[in-house]
């Protein structure tokens, strides 16, 4: 009797626990899928279309019972998160939340790095970093910590200065403080002429890297968009040949090419300039020297090498300063050595393929 | 702000144009919502209600704006780059559109995509009389029908309702306060959006039990014009920088049942002489030490 009573009471507690689980399980054909992230859910489930066709508050109850199930879905996967109390043992439970799977478009193009200023790049060059300077000055005349430039600064207020000494070796008859103001103009205007060739080399240097994207960014200037006109024009079979022109646009002044694909010398023409290049041919089939001119190849070679170490050194620079500046790798100048490098690395080369 | 042809003199000013600049991690979008020169009072009614929900990251203008999203452009973009909003709704009404809604993105201050949506039933907030969830919500979206992911115009159309329901984007969430959801549903050509209060109801687990009470706007749209970007154009507003992406982490792998292995690079080492755990047991006695040696271990002689 105990046994059965035990059973039942079992069976009982199995019943409320599936209960209870019941409650909070969702049945669907298809997995819905989740970004977290952005607390979106996703059914490829088709609604019942033939119940929803109807109007009226059966077409709501349908609707509403179908959101309660997607959205008890949608909370358990919430409810599963690492969650913690935030602010302590007595705070309001909190989810972290992953980052947001579900590619949306961005409101601007991402930012892109701006060309060094020229005062950046002699800087790196020499190693002259940064120094952090100290927002309050002491002014010894009026004995406290002023700011260092601005409201009441550290030297006084400059516009009323009173006294403006004339320096020695300048002309006695000339206004010091008119002088003072004219300095100060030509800085300013100075400062000014540099940040906007700055920017203009900032400008042309970013200009010249979408050279690809042909479609209008709305960012671009007469010139560029003529550019890429007549590109789109002349990339036609017939090199633009037969491209309508708009009204006002003006005609295309004529091409050296004179619109053909291929150029061709005439027949019968410069006669000594055929047998010339006849002759030239001759010499290069019978030499037995390669074509590829060894010592050229390498200076180039060594040109861009010198290039792509100058620009890592100066990534270093800013690191070690000065002193990166004088060591200098050895053995560099000089074309004969540079060739009898190459050479060196070519034979390796040849056994490595041969071999 | 680097490329200001024009400095910025106050700090007040240089927060502004920072604000506006394009960033790695960028702002929440803001959205605009602009009343046509036809606009009747369905469709003002739906604008009010959209810009409830979206508060405070949009912008509701009062005066109507004659212009024809479609045709001319350049007045939205305008708008745009004056109040820095890459969302739009827009709203007219007439006799061959009625109660029309375009509803559209920008990417670079352009325009991305517009979709044109006409309103059909409208239940505002005012007309459901039940309890509403605070304002600043984020609420949770779902779409059902699979017409979201079949047909081009629908799959667009979800990821501009996403983008622009979606609000800010928060690394962690308080349980308890996820009381809205935006409910779209796609039959027969018509999309349903209805918008429901979250109640949470005891059940024997830690999940509670879900039940929802209607609450806020509640459309029904039918989908008519569209402009939808090109896809080159689409792929270059997806693009992210590279700094953004996750960084993969050495030497970690995954299984496929979820465990984590990692790898652990050592130097060469003289496996005997490793210093191990001394079993006291195992230790040579010293006879056996002595049999081992074959001779007799030298002894130190004390030296006098």
């Amino acid at each position: 009797m105990a046994a059965v009573r035990v059973e039942a009471v079992l069976a009982a507690a199995e019943e409320q626990e599936a209960e209870k689980r019941r409650s909070i399980t969702v049945e669907k054909e298809l997995e819905l899928e989740f970004d977290l992230g952005n607390l979106l859910a996703l059914d490829r489930n088709p609604p019942p279309a033939a119940a929803l066709r109807g109007a009226g508050p059966r077409r709501e109850a349908l609707l509403q019972a179908l959101a309660r199930d997607n959205t008890q879905l949608l909370m358990s996967r919430l409810w599963e998160l690492p969650a913690e109390r935030a602010g302590g043992a007595g705070g309001p439970l909190v989810a972290r939340l992953p980052e947001p799977t579900f590619r949306l478009p961005r409101e601007k193009p991402p930012p892109r790095p701006r060309p060094p200023t020229r005062w950046e790049q002699f800087a790196r060059l020499k190693g002259i970093r940064r120094r952090k300077k100290t927002s309050l000055v002491w002014d010894e005349q009026a004995k406290e910590w002023r700011r260092r430039w601005g409201y009441r600064r550290a030297g006084g207020d400059p516009a009323r200065a009173w006294l403006a000494e004339v320096p020695a070796g300048a002309d006695p008859e000339e206004d010091q403080f008119a002088r003072l103001r004219r300095e100060k103009r030509e800085r300013v205007a100075r400062n000014e002429l540099n940040r906007l060739r700055n920017l203009a080399r900032a400008h042309r240097a970013g200009s010249a890297v979408p050279a690809a994207p042909l479609h209008p960014t709305g960012h671009q200037d007469r010139e560029e968009l003529r550019r890429v006109a007549r590109v789109a024009r002349v990339s036609t079979a017939s090199l633009g040949r037969f491209q309508p022109r708009l009204p006002k646009e003006p005609a295309e002044p004529p091409s050296r090419s004179g619109g053909k694909k291929r150029r061709f010398e005439p027949l019968l023409g410069n006669l000594a300039a055929e047998r010339s290049r006849q002759l030239e041919l001759l010499r290069d089939m019978g030499s037995k020297k390669p074509v590829l001119d060894i010592t050229r190849a390498v200076n180039k070679q060594m040109r861009q090498e010198e290039a792509e170490a100058a620009a890592h050194k100066g990534k270093k620079q800013s690191q070690r300063g000065k002193r990166g500046r004088r060591q200098q790798r050895p053995g560099r100048s000089g074309k004969k050595s540079g060739a009898r490098r190459q050479q060196k690395q070519q034979k390796p080369a040849g056994g490595g393929t041969g071999g | 702000l680097i490329y200001c042809y024009r400095k910025p003199k106050t700090k007040r000013a240089k927060r502004f144009l920072e604000k506006r600049e394009p960033k790695l991690n960028e702002n929440t979008k803001n959205a605009m919502l602009i009343r046509g020169g036809n606009a009747n009072l369905t469709v003002t009614a739906v604008l009010k209600d959209i810009y409830a929900v979206k508060k405070p990251f949009a912008v509701l203008y009062k005066k109507k704006n004659i212009t024809r999203p479609f045709e001319d452009q350049t007045s939205l973009e305008f708008f745009s780059k004056k109040s820095d909003c890459s969302l739009f709704l827009f709203g007219s009404h007439n006799k061959k559109r009625p109660n029309n809604l375009i509803i559209g993105r920008m990417f670079d201050y352009h325009v991305l995509d517009m979709i044109e949506l006409g309103v059909e039933k409208f239940v505002s907030l005012k007309d459901v009389k039940n309890s509403k969830c605070p304002e600043g919500t984020k609420p949770m979206l779902i779409f059902a029908g699979d017409v979201f992911d079949v047909n081009e115009e629908y799959r667009r159309l979800k990821s501009l309702l996403i983008d622009f329901f979606r609000g800010p984007t928060v690394p962690s969430i308080r349980l308890a306060g996820l009381e809205y959801v935006l409910h779209f549903t796609a039959v027969d050509g018509k999309i349903y959006m209805r918008s429901y209060k979250v109640l949470l109801k005891k059940s024997g687990c830690k999940i509670p039990r879900i039940e929802l009470e209607e609450m806020g706007p509640s459309l029904d749209l039918v989908m008519r014009r569209t402009h939808l970007a090109s896809d080159d154009l689409y792929k270059l507003s997806l693009k992210q920088p590279k700094a953004l992406k996750p960084k993969k982490k050495k030497n970690i792998s995954h299984d496929v049942f979820g465990t984590t292995y990692g790898r652990i690079h050592m130097q060469k080492q003289d496996l005997s002489k490793l210093q191990t755990r001394k079993m006291k047991g195992l230790k040579k006695r010293p006879a056996e030490k002595l049999a081992e040696d074959g001779g007799a271990t030298p002894k130190k002689s004390k030296s006098v």
